[in-house]
């Protein structure tokens, strides 16, 4: 019995070999064949597809952001979505970017996206192998020539929301979430702390870290323990972790109405997640939103890279001069004069009278 | 309990099933299943491409697959692979960006330490469990959160430079392999697989060969039999995590010396160490069994990338063909009664 099953294991590994020995020789032909046609894209014809982090098109945040871009601009210039026009590629697992980005590159898109700064160091790797695509990397910076870098000014729109939760807070306790502690996530933090201390220097920030983008159990935990301890106004730069920072600050406005607790998003206009119903009548928690349109940024390479003109090799930083950074459209539980001041500062950042930090 | 014959016959069957129910789903959410799977076929099987990267999935997979399984067979429930994995994965890069020594000696000592950091974090739990009868289940997923916001802190204070990644680990301790990177058009496979494979082989003769892999057998049928037959039940609880760690622990270091070649925050857990927990049940907890497992299941994983591309079908559909798999498997008593029932009808 013993043998027999040894023997097994011996046809199998041997059959695994012989299935590999025979792919082996094909490939020189396969990739020969497919290097051939790739270069001449017309500009009619392009091509554009984006690889997401773990969180995928679905995330509230800036995967979904950048996935509604690259349709806005398959809309605007008549693509359509699939192997010929535009398209996503999901990441389950981190071990998944280098596969889509390969994926991708050898499905012929012209301009390939990677979403976050976790696939730098994927992007860069096949960027590296894959010569004759484009490749772009949104919040990171990577090398080589046939990648774009964008980058956005983070730290301008967290100091926008920073003045609204100074003006706002009536305990001057002001509570920060981060996800992971990095130097995007610092950059958030920064930020924010430098409005609040323009607006109300007495104001006490607590800035804390989940240490994880997709827990919002955790999230929920650390928003109840800062509004336990008299916290009024969360900022969350946190992705999944944020959406129980929400969770928390509805049940709170849930069982005592009356009782002033904020939250402020990130990324997207996150009004939708702060709306609850209590008592037959309607509230919503959140503040405002930190609002980074990689929407636009996506758009904008996209139509750069049709055009001829993509800026391989280059850092791209998207503020709030450039339209990629801005408080959110909903703006009704703000009051006029806060949003005068939001202007006022909003004018002093364009004309460079205020210099906003990106590190803490 | 189930006859040789079923024991083989219930996974095929329960694959089988979770392939059909997939192919239900498809049709019923109005997608094609023929071109789905023919899609999910070729995005692992269906150029050298795809195949190297299935293979590299599969690698980790079958490390951790048979962490999951060595421990079962002694009657304990690791579910802290994943965290055994992390912290194998920071030490094997740790030590592969450490030093500085010629290959032959450097990246034994890199997968080594995988191993051992690994089998260091899996004895915690198996010592609470020998000597306080703390449950390993509990012990073990306390310790996977422990690991990931360890292994975070490490990577952005201590071993770079508040940087998300680390540095590559340099050529002399890397598993990466510039042979298949050029025979499968710059797919992510490594030497890993054969690490991979021999680890099935130890597997094999550690628990079927030597008096050791007796005991911890033993253990797991009855506690209290060993016992009585003189056996140590704590020294051999502790031995299997520790065993069943280490396992674990090269899987992460496949991760960190192969596919990545660097170590880097986790947003969450890679979800590697809870897929072995599948892979062990569906492959029997046989060696054998979790190679195969392991290979359906990096197919499966794989191929799903590229399905929603070519066939237009979520990516999400493989997961759920995952968990029909794995339901039947999990319910083999009504598969081993129908067996019986057509046998019966049969005569």
């Amino acid at each position: 019995m013993k043998k027999r099953k040894f023997g097994l294991a011996l046809s199998m590994v041997l059959a695994a070999g012989t299935i590999l020995g025979a792919c082996g020789s094909d490939d020189n032909e396969s990739s020969d064949g497919s290097s051939g046609g790739g270069d001449d894209a017309a500009s009619n014809d392009f091509t554009v597809s984006m690889v997401t982090d773990t969180g995928g098109v679905d995330d509230k945040s800036f995967n979904q952001s950048a996935w509604e871009g690259l349709q806005a601009f398959g809309e605007e210039y008549d693509l359509e979505e699939g192997t010929n026009g535009y398209n996503y590629f999901q990441s389950n697992n981190d071990a998944d970017y280098v596969t889509n980005f390969n994926t991708a590159a050898r499905s012929e898109f012209d301009l390939v996206f990677g979403i976050g700064f976790l696939l730098t160091e994927a992007i860069g790797q096949v960027a590296a192998q894959q010569t004759d695509t484009n490749f772009a990397i949104v919040d990171d910076v990577a090398e080589g020539d046939n990648v774009a870098s964008i980058t956005f000014k983070e730290h301008e729109g967290s100091f926008l929301v920073g003045v609204v939760a100074g003006l706002t807070t009536e305990s001057n306790k002001i509570g920060f979430i981060g996800g992971v502690e990095s130097d995007l996530i610092n950059k958030f933090a920064a930020g924010f702390q430098a409005g609040v201390e323009a607006v109300n220097p007495d104001a006490q920030i607590d800035i804390q870290f989940s240490g994880d983008f997709n827990n919002a159990s955790r999230g929920q935990q650390m928003a109840a323990a800062m509004y336990g301890s008299g916290t009024d106004v969360i900022y969350h730069a946190a992705g999944g972790t944020g959406n129980g920072v929400f969770t928390e600050a509805k049940n709170l406005k849930q069982q005592d109405p009356d009782r002033q607790v904020w939250v402020i998003g990130v990324d997207r206009d996150q009004a939708e997640e702060g709306a609850l119903t209590a008592n037959g009548e309607e509230y919503n928690v959140t503040l405002t939103s930190m609002v980074k349109r990689v929407d636009i940024a996506v758009q904008d390479i996209s139509k750069r890279a049709m055009d001829g003109d993509f800026p391989g090799g280059e850092v791209i930083e998207y503020g709030i001069e450039e339209g990629g950074i801005s408080i959110a459209e909903t703006q009704d539980n703000l009051t006029q004069e806060i949003l005068d001041e939001v202007e006022n500062y909003k004018q002093q950042i364009l004309d460079g009278e205020i210099e906003v930090p990106s590190t803490r | 309990m189930f006859s040789r014959t079923q024991t083989i016959l219930i996974p095929v069957i329960s694959v089988v099933l979770g392939l059909l129910i997939g192919a239900v789903v498809m049709l019923v959410s109005g997608y094609n299943p023929i071109e789905g799977y023919s899609a999910l076929l070729r995005g692992s099987l269906g150029d050298s491409f795809y195949i190297g990267e299935t293979i590299r999935q599969i690698t980790p997979y079958i490390f951790a697959g048979l962490a999951v399984a060595f421990a079962f067979r002694t009657g304990l429930f690791n579910i802290g692979v994943e965290g055994q994995l992390l912290v194998g994965w920071i030490a094997s890069v740790w030590v592969g960006l450490a030093f500085d020594l010629p290959k032959i000696i450097h990246l034994p000592m890199a997968v080594l330490a995988g191993a051992i950091a690994g089998a260091l974090w899996a004895f915690i739990p198996g010592l609470l469990k020998a000597k306080l009868r703390v449950h390993e289940v509990i012990v073990t997923i306390m310790m996977n959160y422990i690991a990931l916001h360890l292994v975070n802190y490490l990577v952005r204070y201590v071993i770079s430079d508040q940087q998300n990644t680390t540095s590559r680990v340099p050529e002399s301790a890397s598993l990466k392999s510039p042979f298949f990177e050029a025979l499968t058009e710059f797919s992510t496979m490594h030497y890993g697989i054969f690490l991979a494979l021999a680890g099935a082989i130890i597997y094999y003769v550690i628990l079927e060969k030597t008096s050791t892999g007796f005991e911890l057998r033993s253990v797991g049928f009855n506690q209290n039999a060993s016992q009585y037959a003189g056996m140590n039940v704590n020294r051999n609880i502790i031995l299997s995590m520790v065993i069943s760690g280490a396992f674990a622990g090269l899987g992460g270091a496949m991760e960190g010396l192969g596919t990545f070649g660097y170590a880097f925050i986790h947003g969450a857990f890679s979800g590697v160490g809870f897929d072995g927990i599948a892979v062990a049940l569906l492959g029997g907890n046989v060696a054998i069994g979790v190679v195969l497992a392991a290979a359906l299941f990096g197919i499966l994983k794989q191929g799903a990338l590229i399905m929603p591309l070519q066939s237009g079908v979520p990516t999400e559909l493989v997961e759920i063909v995952i968990a029909i798999i794995i339901f039947f498997v999990a319910s083999s008593y009504i598969i081993a009664y129908l067996l019986q029932r057509f046998k019966k009808g049969a005569q």
